[in-house]
């Protein structure tokens, strides 16, 4: 599987996501600068945490209208994986390739701890290495990741499969306890929590090596 | 010209902010304060002079970049 991930001014978790998809999948990730307008041939493109832009405006929104956006867009229309983690998944939502938007914590604080989910779908190439139901504790990391989207969205985000992760003890005030979710083509993620961040017991846990095992089964 | 953009979260959409602002103003003593939303205001001058003209090009940028409309509204407001 070879894959990119996208460097923004404030990105700060670019190189942890490169260090594991390094790690995971023995190949280097190509580091893409957001002013490039195109991107190198890959399978999998994923969007960082960190404070793109200083999260001016709001998280995300700045981050969504630099150059390579285009290029992601692209490559998503195309069926190419795309998976934003945290302050990514912020500019998933902005961009429009998922829907909803993350609000300010609803307790107010920024969120700086391990969090337990559920895994609650299985069908896609993000999560089919783990089990239905399975519980993962992945951290989290964010002052904005309150999961908000009207009704008719959650509705039909349950209806079709697409919530990925849902949080045992919500820590940010998301509706229905969603954690991550999928776009409707099945090939864009967004999730708050950080798996990246567990892809190696010495450093905390070992839970996010499934998605990377998963992608790489599913991309390679 | 000058314009002024008020970007609010719509109704009905959970605002904690606002919230913690409403208990802090209680806690001062201002009993008689209810709800509170809070929300941004963007001051613009735009290189326009027509009114019609700018008003529109203002709704394009509050659809694009200003507001989020998915959780917020936008209310524009123009000074000659």
């Amino acid at each position: 599987m070879k894959s990119a991930v996208i460097v923004f001014p404030a990105s700060n978790c670019d190189r942890d996501a490169a260090t594991a998809l390094e790690q995971m999948t023995g190949k280097k990730a190509h580091m893409v600068w957001h002013q490039d307008n195109a991107l190198p041939d890959v399978d999998l493109v994923v969007l960082p945490g960190g404070f793109s832009y200083g999260d001016y405006l709001r998280c995300g929104a700045m981050a969504n209208q630099s150059k390579i956006m285009g290029a992601i867009k692209a490559h998503a229309a195309k069926g190419g994986a795309v998976l934003g983690i945290c302050n990514g998944f912020q500019v998933l939502t902005e961009s429009g390739l998922l829907p909803g938007a993350l609000m300010r914590n609803a307790g107010l604080k920024f969120v700086c701890k391990p969090v337990t989910m559920s895994v609650e779908e299985t069908q896609s190439a993000f999560t089919r290495k783990y089990d239905k139901g399975q519980t993962v504790t992945f951290p989290v990391a964010h002052g904005e990741g309150n999961y908000y989207a009207d009704d008719e969205t959650l509705n039909r985000l349950e209806g079709e499969g697409r919530v990925m992760f849902r949080y045992q003890d919500n820590p940010n005030g998301s509706a229905r306890n969603i954690a991550g979710i999928l776009n409707e083509k099945r090939n864009v993620m967004g999730l708050m929590p950080h798996p990246e961040r567990v892809v190696d017991e010495a450093l905390g846990g070992s839970d996010g090596r499934a998605l990377f095992q998963g992608l790489i089964e599913a991309l390679s | 010209m000058k314009a002024r953009v008020f970007v609010t979260l719509k109704n009905g959409v959970l605002d904690p902010q606002g919230k913690a602002i409403g208990h802090a103003l209680n806690g001062l003593g201002f009993a008689s304060v209810g709800e509170v939303r809070q929300g941004k205001v963007i001051d613009l001058e735009l290189k326009e002079t027509d009114a019609t003209k700018a008003k529109t090009a203002l709704k394009d940028m509050c659809e694009k970049l200003l507001a989020n409309t998915v959780i917020e509204k936008y209310e524009i407001e123009l000074k000659s």
